[in-house]
């Protein structure tokens, strides 16, 4: 379980994570909802280490997050960015060898290797793992980070915007697998989502943010409902029951 | 909560990778490092024949020792050269700027040039010399790395953004420095010129053993954090995610960065481009980003142009130039031309 305590952010004067206190569980997936300036990718972020907080804590699995060695906290929680402008130029297999980092220093073992095969494999990567990613489509890139973090073997994975650039197709494809990790593999994946409705059909528990803070967390039934999207988003909503998944509508 | 099929194979990872080509053989990769370190080598060892070898007329007992020790002295400013550039490039992801262009050398001649005009030529000419050299590096590693790590801190400052701070501090050093140069006592200057530059010419052993020495520890400490220079590769947020110290990971490689310019300023004075043409070369010709490939290709392009560049300089110009500016003017038109194909990029 990831403790995060009163955590705060502010640039200049705009407290952009105000006193948030969550507990993100050990198992499933989780995502993060609101609008632009919601506070949603500054609190991964902050998670994540990316960015220094003015206060508060992370625990996750015993491990203080801000004060730990960063190599600690690499085997514990991994994390895929909304721009990954790697401009390196560096084949699949090479990239998802990074995982192994925190494990490795750089010295890969045959447990490392094996590992970083089996990523490759549960990407679909196989055919392309000797390619440059540079020459991949955006939906074959973003499948080769997710083997790297795959790789990287922690319990988190922190994912922020994974959707962004990405058509139905892939969008869906990425979906699954991250449903497919949380199940098979017993991780937690926390991901932050512009879509409500993919929150909606893949997410076991929705944390909605608003100005900074955490307005509600819960089930996808208990979060997507027209009245609390409304009160986030400010704007009208209609929310239908669809295959049993709650569906928003909101493009009138 | 209801998931049709999570565990199908999604259709849309099949569709995704099935236009994939045959995948390209790692061997082929390999296969051009082969080539490309055997030419580096072949090419780095002639270079050292013609630069020990021409024109001896039989003088061997006299001219083989000042030739070799400066081979020796610039084989370590040239691995110096290379692998602070690879260092500072991967640090900053980007490939055009380098410590010399963003003022590092220029700093370290103004800080010299400072203890000399603030000490006064007689006290600094009772100092020895290697006191001096030990100060100006401790200053310049100071100096460069809280100031440098402030202008890289801010990761939303573009490239163009440092390639300009990078312009104006190297102009704002030089003009200081020569603003001291003209106030300057001429037996100052004197002075300052002779601690400053053990120059290639007029070689002082003893400057060269410390500064090459300097510059085994800084190139040896480089070696030892290649896997982390490889993880940097990714960019910032990347490297901490996968456990990188990154405050502290750049603090040290800055001073690293610091020494090792401080180290090859002394010996060579400042060569702004050297840097910049093998750094790039070598990125060009190994294709690859593993700084295992890359410091070590670059070194050996390195030392081949400083030991050519020398030889040129000593029979075919006679004295008639410098070393910095065959070099600079080879490594400027470089520099323009990348200039021009990044901003077409």
């Amino acid at each position: 379980m990831i403790t995060i305590d009163s955590l705060i952010k502010t640039y200049n004067t705009t407290r952009v994570v105000d006193r948030v206190s969550l507990s993100l569980p050990g198992t499933g997936v989780t995502s993060i909802i609101g609008p632009n300036g919601a506070g949603k990718s500054t609190l991964l972020s902050l998670v994540s280490r990316v960015l220094g907080p003015d206060a508060g804590t992370v625990i996750a699995d015993g491990i203080d997050l801000f004060t730990a060695p960063g190599r600690d906290v690499a085997k514990t929680l991994s994390v895929l960015r909304q721009e990954h402008h790697t401009q390196a130029r560096i084949s699949v297999r090479e990239l998802v060898e990074f995982g192994r980092f925190p494990y490795s220093r750089g010295r890969l073992t045959e447990a490392c290797r094996a590992s970083v095969s089996e990523a490759i494999a549960y990407c679909n990567l196989e055919p392309l793992e000797h390619r440059s990613i540079h020459e991949l489509s955006g939906g074959q890139r973003q499948r080769a980070h997710i083997a790297m973090v795959l790789a990287q073997d922690t319990r988190y994975v922190l994912l922020d915007e994974p959707l962004n650039n990405l058509d139905m197709v892939h969008a869906t494809g990425l979906m699954r697998l991250l449903r497919r990790l949380a199940d098979d593999r017993d991780k937690s994946i926390v991901t932050v989502l512009h879509d409500v409705n993919y929150a909606s059909a893949y997410s076991d528990r929705i944390i909605a943010m608003r100005d900074g803070a955490v307005v509600r967390d819960g089930t996808p039934h208990e979060v997507i409902t027209s009245e609390l999207l409304e009160a986030v988003y400010d704007m009208p909503f209609s929310v239908h029951e669809i295959d049993g998944d709650r569906i928003a509508a909101y493009y009138r | 909560m209801p998931q049709p099929d999570v565990l199908a194979p999604p259709a849309a990872e099949a569709s995704a990778t099935a236009p994939a080509a045959p995948p390209v053989p790692r061997r082929r990769g390999a296969r051009r490092l082969v080539v490309v370190f055997g030419a580096l080598a072949a090419v780095t060892i002639s270079s050292v024949a013609l630069f020990l070898t021409w024109g001896i007329d039989g003088h061997w007992d006299y001219a083989l020792p000042r030739r070799l020790e400066q081979l020796v002295a610039l084989t370590v400013v040239g691995v110096a050269v290379a692998v602070s550039t690879v260092v500072f490039q991967t640090l900053t992801e980007n490939r055009i700027l380098t410590p010399a262009i963003m003022g590092f050398d220029a700093l370290y001649v103004l800080l010299a040039t400072t203890l000399v005009f603030v000490l006064g030529a007689p006290r600094v000419a009772e100092l020895p010399g290697l006191l001096m050299f030990g100060v100006n590096t401790a200053l310049l590693v100071t100096v460069a790395t809280l100031g440098y790590r402030w202008v890289l801190g801010d990761s939303s400052r573009g490239l163009y953004t440092l390639v300009l701070v990078g312009v104006i501090a190297s102009t704002l050093f030089g003009s200081l420095t020569s603003f001291m140069f003209r106030v300057m006592d001429p037996n100052e200057f004197d002075t300052l010129m002779t601690v400053l530059f053990a120059s290639f010419n007029v070689i002082d052993t003893t400057a060269l053993r410390v500064a090459a020495a300097l510059l085994v520890v800084g190139i040896v400490a480089a070696i030892r954090m290649v896997p982390t220079l490889d993880v940097l590769t990714l960019g910032r947020d990347a490297a901490i995610g996968l456990g990188v110290e990154y405050r502290a990971t750049v603090t040290r490689l800055l001073i690293v960065v610091a020494g090792l310019v401080a180290g090859s300023t002394a010996l060579v004075g400042p060569i702004v481009f050297l840097g910049l043409l093998v750094a790039n070369l070598a990125y060009q010709l190994t294709r690859s980003q593993r700084h295992a490939v890359t410091m070590p290709a670059a070194a050996l392009i390195a030392v081949s142009a400083l030991i050519l560049g020398q030889a040129v300089l000593q029979h075919v110009l006679h004295f008639n130039a410098t070393l910095g500016s065959i070099i600079n003017l080879v490594g400027g038109v470089y520099f323009v031309g990348l200039l021009v194909t990044e901003s077409r990029s």
